[in-house]
């Protein structure tokens, strides 16, 4: 039996689209918490504000992030989300799980919490959604014991490292990237937990230049898988998807008629670099020309593959707008070796090298993407150890305003002006 | 034995991580892994991968409201249990996925998920609208502008037919994001609804020396718009701050630090439309999506401003743009002076950068197209 009338919300419940607002009253004849979520949300909807208090700091002891702490700013009219604290519980890699596993989750949410969830949150935990302060050693005990599981990040920490679904079950994955993922996340265990970076700093790996996980747009230390040598081509493929009898893109047009396939219109002509070329009914790349878009092995999947020398690209620095406007990440080392035989050692002393600076002159609340503007690319690559090369811009400065260093210049900035005024008189 | 409170450190486990994925993958991946040659989209919402060794995965994606119950979740089990001996995944955009290792195990998979109402429409693939990527609103968060799951319900009620189908021009990915600090990332979707502020903080004088160091507060505004002053509260003279209003460009980081600046207001929130954005390197470079509509008002419960300019900018771009070019593509072929115009969406000042590095976005050439924008000048 409903708890609070809840008019607004309840028109969200017709329509096509699953409903949260029918899934939050079906929790809510075990839950009578979610009651409260609905009163509060309608009354949100009613006022067009938020009606939750700003901040609080809870958590677990030893940890200094993975719980997130909100109060409700009306609690006397909603008693169950009066504390309504957020856990993050960190995702398996990919997001795959056992029923097993999820069911035993279920249970432990529905011991210590609302009931209600997010799969997942935007940086990839499994998130549980309202708790008391109370509940959060508990939980954690259970989490810990039983489960063996533990929390995600949150605060100024490395957060909860992501990857998209890698060689498990993509053709394109050009690293494991559930493995480095993995491996990454065990291995940084400490930095997850207790903060103490500048500001947040987030992993992302993803196998090929699609970039499923977003890492470009989304992470400060992102991974892309790519190659080194040629595009592989199955040739009678090629003939096959000309034929027609291959559908274009795995079908992924399939719901319209666009005509028959024409792999100049759609392939050659399409391509940025224009380095691929028809010769009777083979297919010709110029491999050296290639900039690894993916393009022409999205649309034609059964015939071209990426290469076997494959690794992946280190791009630095991305963000959202808060606060000097939106950053993707900058590509700095265009190709590292993701080999699980050392441990993934190349790629963590990248990572130490970034942290070791950032921690040193990141400012308080300072992105490294923005620490990076700050200083110039020029330095950043100087700290990297990287040298600069063409690859590192999309096109060289336009202003003349080189900062040359005193040993650049020959004969150093030491001058004597009385020399100089004997032969230009003033 | 449990979690003692008296002795809160007895027994403590930390730093486990996550388990590892291996104890999660479904049998045809697990031995699969690798190995995996070519994928097909064999109807919406259901894919199929072909492994060199001949194996097959047949993947059935569904979407969910990412604002689940563990009721649901359990339901997701008990389907993963009678089809999938167990195991289901998630994805980056709060789908889920069941996944079989044989083709005769599709249909009942899919008549099965039929038979649950509204609750796993299949869909979601190929050049499709898939679920949207959004963050908490009202049901959680203390800094929004807008509300996430009620915009989301509405919104995909009204392009459904575009998540269960593949006949758009390429994938399109809507997003959105509460408010500026944009936990949803929208700063690379085709689509992307943000929840913004246009009132000025309020200082709350009586407690903002209690809650809020100052000098931080100060700190946090990136346009110094923030000032000392001295306020009064109960006849005493109090430490405070001052805003310049007209230096504010209401990105709420001083709330974020101070929560004695409060700025959601009811008239001044609503939701702004940017498009254009991509995150994949696929033909061109990943593209930051552009501000085309600076407000929308919340009209509660269904958004219809909101839901109608999305679905507007969606099939006026359908009908234009040529196979395989995502939005922002398209807008750039034909010029963001034609896409306002094929959109019949007014162009205004607020569109036009005004922020740091504006100077990139201003147009230094004579290249433009005349629109019905530029009559003033040719008619």
């Amino acid at each position: 039996m409903a708890k609070h009338d809840t008019p607004l919300l309840d028109q969200l419940e017709s329509g096509p689209w699953p409903s949260f607002v029918s899934d939050l009253k079906r929790q809510a004849e075990t839950k009578p918490e979610c009651w409260d979520i609905l009163g509060q949300l309608e009354l949100s909807y009613k006022d067009k504000i938020t009606h939750w208090k700003h901040g609080g700091i809870v958590g677990v002891f030893g940890y200094g992030g993975g719980i997130v702490g909100r109060y409700s700013d009306v609690p006397t009219q909603f008693p169950g989300v009066e504390h309504f604290h957020t856990v993050r519980v960190n995702q398996p890699a990919s997001k795959y799980y056992s029923t097993e596993n999820l069911r035993a989750i279920c249970d432990l949410w529905e011991k210590y919490g609302s009931g209600m969830t997010n799969m997942h949150g935007s940086t990839g935990d499994l998130v549980l959604l309202g708790t008391r302060t109370e509940n959060l050693e508990p939980f954690f005990w259970d989490l810990t014991h039983e489960l063996k599981q533990d929390l995600g990040g949150s605060g100024s920490n490395l957060r909860t490292p992501s990857c998209c679904l890698g060689q498990s079950r993509c053709e394109w994955a050009c690293y494991d990237t559930q493995e480095v993922c993995y491996h990454l996340t065990m291995h940084y265990q400490d930095e997850i937990h207790r903060p103490a970076f500048p500001y947040k700093f987030k992993f992302k790996f993803s196998g090929c230049p699609n970039d499923c996980v977003a890492a470009i747009a989304r992470s400060d230390f992102a991974l892309i898988g790519g190659w080194k040598d040629d595009i592989r081509i199955d040739q009678a493929a090629v003939k096959e998807y000309v034929a027609g009898n291959y559908p274009s893109n795995g079908g992924a047009h399939s719901g319209r008629d666009w005509g028959a396939f024409d792999i100049k219109k759609e392939v050659l002509d399409l391509c940025p670099t224009g380095c691929m070329w028809m010769e009777g009914d083979e297919l010709k790349i110029d491999n050296a020309e290639c900039n690894r878009c993916m393009h022409c092995i999205n649309v034609m999947p059964r015939a071209l593959r990426p290469g076997k020398e494959k690794g992946a690209t280190v791009c630095v620095g991305a963000k959202a707008p808060i606060l000097d406007g939106a950053q993707f990440a900058t590509m700095i080392i265009p190709f590292v070796k993701v080999d699980k035989e050392s441990e993934f050692q190349e790629v963590i002393d990248v990572i130490e090298n970034i942290w070791d600076w950032w921690m040193e002159v990141g400012k308080n609340r300072e992105r490294v993407g923005e620490t990076m503007q700050r200083v110039g690319l020029p330095t950043f690559l100087s700290v990297m150890g990287v040298e600069p090369v063409a690859q590192h811009v999309t096109e060289p400065r336009s202003n003349p305003y080189v900062f040359w260093k005193e040993e650049e210049v020959e004969g150093g900035f030491e001058r004597n002006v009385a020399e100089f005024r004997k032969k230009h008189a003033m | 034995m449990g979690y003692d409170p008296n002795n809160p450190m007895e027994g403590r486990i930390t730093d486990l991580g996550p388990p590892h994925y291996s104890k999660f993958l479904p049998p045809v991946i697990k031995d699969n892994k690798g190995k995996w040659l070519y994928h097909e989209i064999v109807q919406p919402g259901v894919l199929v991968h072909v492994s060199e060794t001949g194996a097959e995965c047949y993947t059935v994606r569904a979407a969910s409201a990412r604002l689940i119950s563990i009721e649901l979740i359990r339901e997701m089990c008990d389907i993963a249990d009678a089809h999938c001996d167990g195991y289901l995944r998630f994805t980056t955009r709060n789908n889920v996925e069941f996944m079989v290792d044989s083709k005769d195990k599709v249909q009942p998979l899919l008549d099965d998920l039929k038979g649950r109402g509204n609750k796993f429409p299949v869909g979601g693939t190929g050049a499709c609208v898939t679920n949207i990527v959004h963050t908490q609103g009202w049901v959680h968060c203390h800094t929004p502008a807008t509300d996430a799951s009620g915009p989301v319900k509405a919104v995909m009620d009204e392009l459904f037919e575009y998540f269960g189908s593949m006949k758009l021009p390429a994938q399109v990915r809507i997003a959105l994001a509460c408010c500026l600090n944009m936990c949803g990332a929208v700063h690379a979707s085709d689509i992307a609804l943000l929840g913004v502020h246009r009132k000025p903080p309020m200082i709350d004088h009586e407690r903002i020396s209690g809650v809020c160091e100052l000098p931080l507060a100060i700190a946090a505004c990136p346009l110094g718009a923030i000032k000392p002053a001295k306020a009064e509260v109960n006849g005493e003279e109090v430490k405070s701050l001052k805003v310049n209003v007209d230096r504010c460009m209401f990105c709420g980081n001083c709330y974020t630090m101070c929560p004695a600046m409060p700025l959601a207001d009811p008239d001044g929130d609503g939701i702004a439309i940017l498009v254009g954005g991509k995150v994949s390197n696929a033909k061109s470079a990943p593209k930051f999506s552009k501000m085309v509509i600076p407000f929308l008002p919340n009209n509660t419960p269904r958004f219809p401003e909101v839901v109608s300019a999305v679905k507007n900018i969606l099939e006026v771009y359908a009908k234009d743009a040529h196979k395989y070019e995502r939005v922002g593509e398209w807008a750039e072929r034909i010029g963001w002076e034609k896409f306002f115009e094929k959109c019949n969406i007014p162009f205004t000042d607020k569109c036009v950068d005004d922020y740091r590095l504006a100077y990139t976005t201003w147009r230094t050439t004579t290249q433009f197209k005349y629109t019905s924008a530029t009559d003033a000048y040719t008619k």
